[in-house]
């Protein structure tokens, strides 16, 4: 700080003051919501302190959607997204960082390509790659008209066509989701910024290319690898658009869907205590991952978006 | 082995085996075939196609899609909505995130805790989120809505357009605030001591120093954050509409990304749905290259 001015200061206490009642607010009366009963959190005005029927609202809410199950599918999910994520960023960043081979200026374009160009706009046709990952292969039997070569040939008539359905299944939900180069383009990042020396040092003492890469390569990334897996983890169990249109199974929806149907429309009862139970408890995983390792959190959040 | 002769993006030493790249990049490249090129191409190829409702038949049409987009009342109401929510919305965050993070700038005491609480957000789901806001302000039970009403203001974001816009945007906003905050916060950071002391010197006060001196250094950070906040609203706040108004009431807060979804999903009118995720892809390519530049501009401005 450059000079001192007391009222300056405790004018920016206030207002952070405020910035912290502002993202808390929502969360306490969520709270209060959550432990009060039905004809409570109906009154009008609602009750200003918390019940003490929480853990009650909490059980009504766990059986009714089956929470146990959606939490378990939740982490699989997101740490699926994580590990899978970061397997093959990794993999593809030593490729195109350390090796020099025909296609690598292609293969770097092809993942730069999808950089950036978010799931979301290619909802349909994504749905439909997961509905049936096959169906690529079955346009190219279509496309060289192979029944037509083989019923040339041996005079018998065949009816290729293949299924390999995704929906309702962890591949289903974890694949799509990893199919983006942010990760790739990190560890590009900072491989760039690895001395060459190792490399050199590593050969002399007759290691391979993957030897470096276990041994060298991948205990330097140690602290990038955390950083971006807490925001992988946090981008896994947060998604909501695809679990929703991937899960027609009530039993493979996550956490996150769970709290979704727990909304009261208009033509059901308004349980928003179950509904705001539900909310907390689908959201206490990663709000404590960010919490404990907040320092962790923001150095992934700074990173993933150079 | 070691080869002097560079290409951009590759290590000076390094290796000049074929095989093993390739079985590295599989499955990325797989996948990214799979999930993101099939995919993207076909809904270009879908963007131009007419199908009947049970695909029985499917016909080529050229720009039909399109035109028939442009034509029609609910696609212009959806593009004027998410022009309005986004705008509103990055103005919202990054107002409160700019005076949050000036502030934090500024203290010494507890500067932890309250970063600690401010980012609390980014953890949160959307959907999660947009239950929380849709009960606050819910007009029969929603604390908010009573605070609202008590003084004298008519309040249904159900049925007037307007409380849902406003509603949608105040729950997009506390989400997002975290995000631009922690940026503002590092970038604040990184300003130069010596100037801020020179200004001071010079007599400006810390509030004339923010704007002469901080904001024009936090330039590109604005600016980059302005497109994230942009790729946020076109994009990320499917599940807020979704669990706080369903694009309604009257397509009031329909915007396009939500419109994508119904039509494709509830309507089944493939054919627009996909020339729909044509022009949102357009839009976010063109968000990526403004991207790039700013990356560009602050390897030439970097202090």
């Amino acid at each position: 700080m450059v000079e001192r001015s007391p009222i300056l200061t405790t004018i920016c206490h206030l207002l952070l003051i405020g910035g912290i009642v502002l993202v808390c607010m929502p969360l306490y009366f969520a709270f209060i919501a959550g432990s009060l009963t039905m004809e409570q959190v109906q009154q009008v005005p609602m009750p200003w302190l918390p019940g003490g029927h929480f853990i009650e609202n909490l059980a009504t809410a766990w059986s009714k959607v089956d929470f146990g199950q959606l939490l378990v599918n939740s982490f699989i999910v997101a740490i699926g997204i994580t590990v899978g994520k970061v397997a093959i960023s990794l993999l593809s960043a030593f490729a195109i960082t350390y090796f020099r081979f025909r296609f690598r200026i292609l293969a770097f374009w092809l993942i730069f390509m999808s950089l950036m160009l978010p799931v979301e706009v290619r909802i349909v046709p994504t749905y439909e790659a997961v509905a049936n990952a096959a169906l690529p292969i079955q346009w190219l039997i279509d496309l060289l008209n192979l029944q037509g070569l083989w019923e040339w040939i041996s005079g018998d008539r065949i009816e290729i066509s293949l299924e390999w359905n995704m929906l309702n299944t962890y591949q289903g939900l974890i694949l799509p989701l990893i199919a983006s180069a942010s990760a790739t383009f990190l560890f590009r990042q900072f491989f760039l910024t690895v001395p060459d020396e190792l490399l050199e040092a590593a050969r002399l003492d007759g290691a391979s290319a993957m030897r470096f890469f276990w041994t060298i390569l991948l205990p330097l990334s140690r602290s990038n690898i955390i950083a971006l897996s807490i925001i992988l983890f946090l981008y896994g169990w947060n998604q909501y658009l695809w679990p929703l249109l991937f899960t027609t199974d009530k039993d493979m929806a996550t956490a996150v869907i769970g709290v979704k149907h727990l909304i009261p429309r208009s033509d059901t009862e308004p349980a928003w205590n179950v509904a705001m139970s539900g909310a907390l408890l689908a959201m206490l995983p990663p709000v404590v991952v960010v919490l404990v390792m907040q320092r962790w959190f923001v150095r992934g959040l700074v990173d993933s978006s150079k | 082995m070691v080869a002097t002769t560079l290409e951009p993006g590759l290590k000076h030493a390094h290796f000049r085996t074929a095989g093993l790249p390739a079985m590295l990049l599989l499955p990325q490249l797989l996948i990214l075939l799979l999930f993101f090129f099939i995919p993207s191409i076909r809904a270009l190829m879908q963007a131009f196609l007419l199908a009947d409702p049970f695909g029985a038949t499917v016909h080529f049409v050229w720009f039909d899609n399109f035109t028939a987009l442009f034509a029609s009342e609910s696609y212009r109401n959806s593009i004027w909505v998410t022009i309005w929510f986004t705008l509103a919305q990055n103005v919202v965050t990054i107002v409160v995130a700019l005076v949050l993070a000036f502030a934090t700038d500024r203290v010494v005491r507890f500067q932890s805790a309250y970063k600690g609480v401010i980012l609390l957000p980014y953890a949160i789901a959307p959907v999660i989120a947009g239950v929380i806001w849709a009960f606050l302000f819910n007009p029969a039970v929603g604390p908010i809505a009573f605070c609202i009403k008590s003084f004298g203001i008519a309040w249904d974001p159900n049925l007037n357009g307007w409380d849902a816009m406003l509603l949608v945007v105040l729950a997009a906003s506390w989400k997002h605030i975290c995000y631009d905050y922690i940026f503002l916060v590092a970038g604040l950071l990184a300003v130069p001591k010596s100037l801020m002391e020179a200004a001071a010197v010079d007599g400006a006060g810390p509030v004339k120093r923010f704007f002469q001196i901080a904001l024009p250094l936090l330039g590109p950070t604005l600016f980059f954050l302005t497109t994230m906040n942009f790729v946020y609203g076109f994009f990320e706040t499917f599940a807020i509409i979704d669990a706080v108004t369903r694009g309604g009431p009257a397509g009031a807060t329909n915007i396009l990304v939500y419109k994508v979804y119904q039509d494709g999903f509830i309507n089944l009118d493939l054919g627009s749905s996909a020339a729909q995720s044509v022009l949102l892809m357009t839009f976010a390519l063109l968000l990526t290259l403004l991207q790039f530049k700013y990356v560009e501009r602050k390897v030439n401005y970097s202090i």
